[in-house]
């Protein structure tokens, strides 16, 4: 499998999903929990 | 006292600028154009004139940008790292940027001093740290997106998306 980081385009779209993921993971796992 | 969150807000914005700046020109501008100079040539100039100057200022900027977020941070400093949840999102963001500067002073930084000349190193083991420092910047770049994402949004805009 070709390395997404090995491409402009591959590199912003891993930004954007770990920017979903760690969102996610901030609601659900550290506020939701107060 | 009360000027210090300020004035450090003000530096971590220009010291932030400038390293994601430089970091963004590497990603976008250097690295394609290095492949085209390769070809006719014209490689040596940048690497000896242009990349040695932008990484001064890209890993000095890098420091500067950290010292004056931690100075932001200030008495909230352990509680944004340990993503207490009132400072969990500029945590995540201070995590994050973080790690962007151990890659900086870790991976990129020593393998460009082997790449550019600075220290001795085979044709080998040149072309082993191109890659690591190729996939270091590029990692930074990925991580740049959330950690820009947290940055803005983790203490002053709360109301906005509930962070």
């Amino acid at each position: 499998m070709k390395n997404p980081l090995d491409s402009i385009l591959g590199t912003i779209i891993s930004g954007l999903v770990l920017t979903l993921v760690l969102y996610v993971f901030l609601k659900n796992f550290i506020v939701a929990g107060v | 006292m009360e000027f210090v969150p300020g004035i450090a807000r003000w530096f971590h914005v220009i010291a932030g600028i400038t390293w994601i700046g430089l970091l963004y020109y590497f990603n976008l501008v250097q690295v394609p154009a290095m492949k085209d100079a390769a070809a006719d040539g014209t490689a040596a100039g940048i690497s000896k004139h242009v990349a040695p100057r932008a990484l001064l200022w890209f890993r000095w900027a890098a420091v500067a940008t950290w010292i004056a977020g931690a100075a932001l941070l200030g008495p909230n400093f352990p509680a944004a790292f340990s993503l207490q949840p009132a400072y969990a999102g500029i945590g995540i963001g201070a995590w994050l940027g973080t790690i962007m500067l151990f890659n900086v002073w870790v991976l990129i930084w020593p393998n460009q001093k082997k790449i550019l000349g600075m220290v001795p190193a085979t044709d080998e083991v040149k072309a082993k740290a191109r890659r690591v420092a190729f996939l270091a910047s590029r990692t930074n770049t990925m991580l740049s997106i959330p950690m820009l994402f947290f940055m803005a949004n983790g203490l002053t805009h709360k109301a906005a998306i509930g962070l």
